[in-house]
């Protein structure tokens, strides 16, 4: 049993980032996928996630969204989201307690995983009226402004099996935003689309970026894309970060010899 | 056919008639409680709670497994012992719901696993409740590649009703022994039974097909 | 009375009766397995001939039910010249039943057979009958185990409504039992137990180990 007391119940705010990982360990059985963790990401920043398959990469987002940690606490927004203070302390979260902790959080995943008996307006509105309990009015002029934004209100009356995956990726994304998140998690969005679509979907994300003050964690194996809109590029290997810096420096100048085998591998392959 | 009696067939067949409806009425009522109970029990067994789980998969198992006739008899005749008197209706509702609760059960489970993981992903992405989740989401998606398995047990009920005569239920069997034991002449009612049987359940396959298509079209999943 | 004095006193007609099922059980498995064989083959031929009395044979005894069926064998079949004993009209109906069940697992376990092994035996200028024989239905009898599993247990169940035509199986002794004693409660509980424990702890079993058999003969352990 983890000793928590060293973690505090709230961040102060004079060093609070939107996103804390603090120790965090991931275990799949006998398997370290991260070991003990530590990362900040402050609010509005983007940082790009990279790394070999097994770096542990995807396991950052998911542990913010889909899965327990086995040591160490994350915290959002100064709140910590894996744990619960109780009685002066910290203890495992419960489901209750996650499912509320996480609303702040949105993701978008590499299958797109839209859901098939509904529109694309009614992917977008079905969080803000179930979740958020929103008027089904308010609902819909919120779901149909972001996929105007995205460049789908054409297509809103459409279920997902009549669109194509670059198409179902907007709706994704749009489906994500209308939950008004603080956070936006990445999951390789681009990687199950058909090349020449990757770059509708490129374009929504940028104008994100631009137009939101929103914090963003993605992981991708695009190295062009992430360092074009990337504040910061974190470098996975073995579950640990391995090396992290702003774009121009961790592509232009590796300190690390990981990181360049990795980034030459990644360049000899394109 | 020899000895075949036309007169006596069209005597018989008004009576025939009218069991035919007891027999759908009792097919349906069965089938009703199935479709909810079997729910339940499909989700009990996806419960977080071990015990439950164990404990519901072992009486599926244990339903499933054990003859229906035998259960009507266990329902009729259990009751009475310990004060509570059931008409043969009920309790043969009771069994046949139950016996095909169990196999329904299966069905919704395999309809609930044919559901992609990333939905339940996406819904954990929106911050769904769990019965959101099962009844917005993970249902209407696992109810058209069930429909098959539920439509076949729709039919399966439906010659199973028979049994319920036993007890003394008055559908087709009944009526056809009733028949048989007042006229001494079993080939004719006997006949007409298993032809009604027939002309009902042949062409149902064809009918759940097309209802199945129209589902999955009304979802926007076709 | 306790339920150990009520086994004790009716334990020889538990036992009775559970052999006779027991008995019904394998003689319906062993023709049902032959009927299934014989339709489902007949149904893949070509020959109109030969597939359409396979089809009408799987349609009337899948779209009727088995207790109809029972009946007609053991009280109408008679004015045809045909009378069974009613041990053998009760495996026999419940055969014919189970069967046309089972000859659309058979048809469908040889068609899930990939096409490249019919081409291969044709190949080798194999007869049409070693051709199913020693190359088809090996592999199609490999797919086909797990839903005959299933079906064994329901052919099982299906055992129980021979007890209607005064068969002295498990069925019949409970009902017998509970006519004399009154104790309801016990007489089905056990008789439901006892299909219990034949169906989860042999049938089953068996069915598992015949999967394992199989799949190792075929090297797919």
């Amino acid at each position: 049993m983890e000793d928590y007391s060293n973690y505090p119940l709230q961040l102060d705010a004079t060093d609070r980032p939107m996103v804390r990982f603090q120790n965090v360990t991931k275990r799949y059985g006998a398997l370290t996928v991260l070991d003990n963790l530590n990362l900040d990401v402050a609010e509005g920043e983007m940082i790009s996630i990279i790394g070999p398959s097994g770096s542990g990469k995807t396991t950052v987002l998911r542990m913010l969204m889909l899965e327990r940690i086995q040591g160490g606490v994350i915290y959002v927004d100064g709140t910590p989201l894996t744990h619960e203070a109780k009685g002066g302390k910290l203890v495992e979260a419960s489901e209750r307690y996650l499912r509320k902790a996480r609303e702040p959080i949105g993701m978008c995943f590499q299958h797109f995983n839209l859901f098939p008996h509904f529109t694309a307006l009614q992917n977008c509105m079905e969080g803000p009226v179930q979740v958020l309990g929103l008027s089904k009015k308010e609902a819909r002029e919120r779901s149909e402004e972001l996929l105007e934004m995205v460049g789908m209100i054409d297509k809103k009356d459409q279920h997902p099996s009549r669109l194509s995956g670059g198409q179902q990726q907007r709706v994704a994304i749009a489906r994500a935003l209308a939950m008004r998140p603080k956070v936006m998690l990445l999951d390789e969005v681009t990687s199950a689309l058909d090349p020449e679509v990757i770059g509708e979907v490129t374009e929504v994300i940028k104008k994100l970026v631009k137009e939101h003050n929103l914090t963003i964690m993605m992981v991708t194996h695009q190295m062009g894309f992430a360092a074009d809109i990337s504040d910061r590029v974190c470098f996975f290997y073995g579950g640990r970060i391995e090396e992290q810096g702003p774009p121009k420096e961790l592509f232009g100048n590796p300190q690390k010899e990981r990181t360049q085998q990795f980034l030459s591998a990644v360049k000899s392959a394109d | 056919m020899f000895d075949w009696k036309w007169d006596f067939t069209f005597e018989i067949l008004p009576r025939l008639g009218w069991a035919t409806l007891n027999t759908l009425i009792a097919a349906g009522g069965g089938y009703a409680i199935a479709i909810v109970l079997g729910l339940a029990l499909a989700l009990a067994q996806r419960s977080p709670y071990r015990a439950l789980t164990l404990v519901v998969r072992e009486a599926v198992e244990f339903i499933r497994s054990t003859p229906l006739v035998l259960q009507i008899f266990f329902v009729f005749y259990v009751g009475p012992q310990f004060g509570i008197r059931l008409s043969p209706w009920t309790s043969g509702m009771i069994a046949i719901g139950l016996h095909y609760s169990a196999y329904l059960s299966e069905v919704y489970r395999g309809g609930i696993e044919s559901v992609p993981k990333g939905q339940w992903e996406a819904c954990r992405s929106l911050s769904m409740s769990t019965s959101d989740t099962y009844f917005r989401i993970i249902i209407p998606q696992a109810l058209p590649p069930a429909l098959a398995g539920m439509g076949n047990y729709l039919v399966g009920i439906f010659k199973d009703t028979p049994m319920l005569s036993v007890i003394g239920v008055a559908e087709l069997m009944h009526a056809a022994n009733a028949i048989g034991s007042e006229h001494y002449r079993f080939l004719e009612p006997y006949t007409l039974v298993g032809i009604i049987f027939l002309a009902i359940s042949l062409p149902s396959a064809g009918l759940i097909r097309t209802f199945e298509a129209w589902v999955r079209k009304r979802l926007g999943m076709s | 009375m306790t339920y150990w004095e009520f086994l004790s006193e009716n334990g020889g007609r538990f036992f009775d009766g559970t052999l006779t099922t027991a008995a019904q059980f394998f003689l319906s498995a062993i023709f049902a397995i032959l009927f299934a064989l014989i339709a489902g083959l007949m149904k893949l031929s070509d020959n109109v001939f030969v597939r359409s009395p396979a089809v009408v044979y799987i349609e009337i005894f899948r779209g009727t039910s088995l207790l109809v069926q029972l009946y007609w064998i053991f009280f109408v079949l008679p004015l045809f010249g045909i009378t069974l004993e009613k041990f053998t009209a009760g495996f026999i109906a419940v055969s014919m039943n189970l069967g046309a069940y089972g000859a659309e697992l058979v048809r469908g376990g040889i068609q899930s057979v990939p096409k490249g092994q019919w081409e291969a035996a044709y190949s080798l200028s194999m007869s049409p009958a070693k051709r199913m024989w020693r190359i088809i239905l090996p592999q199609a009898l490999v797919n086909m185990l797990p839903p005959w599993g299933n079906l064994l247990i329901e052919l099982l169940k299906a055992t129980a409504l021979v007890s209607l035509i005064s068969v002295a199986d498990l069925m019949f002794e409970a009902k017998q039992i509970n006519g004399s004693t009154f104790l309801s409660a016990q007489a089905f509980g056990t008789a439901l137990i006892i299909y219990y424990i034949f169906a989860r702890l042999i049938v089953t079993p068996f069915m598992r180990w015949m999967e394992r058999v199989m799949a190792r003969k075929m090297g797919r352990v």
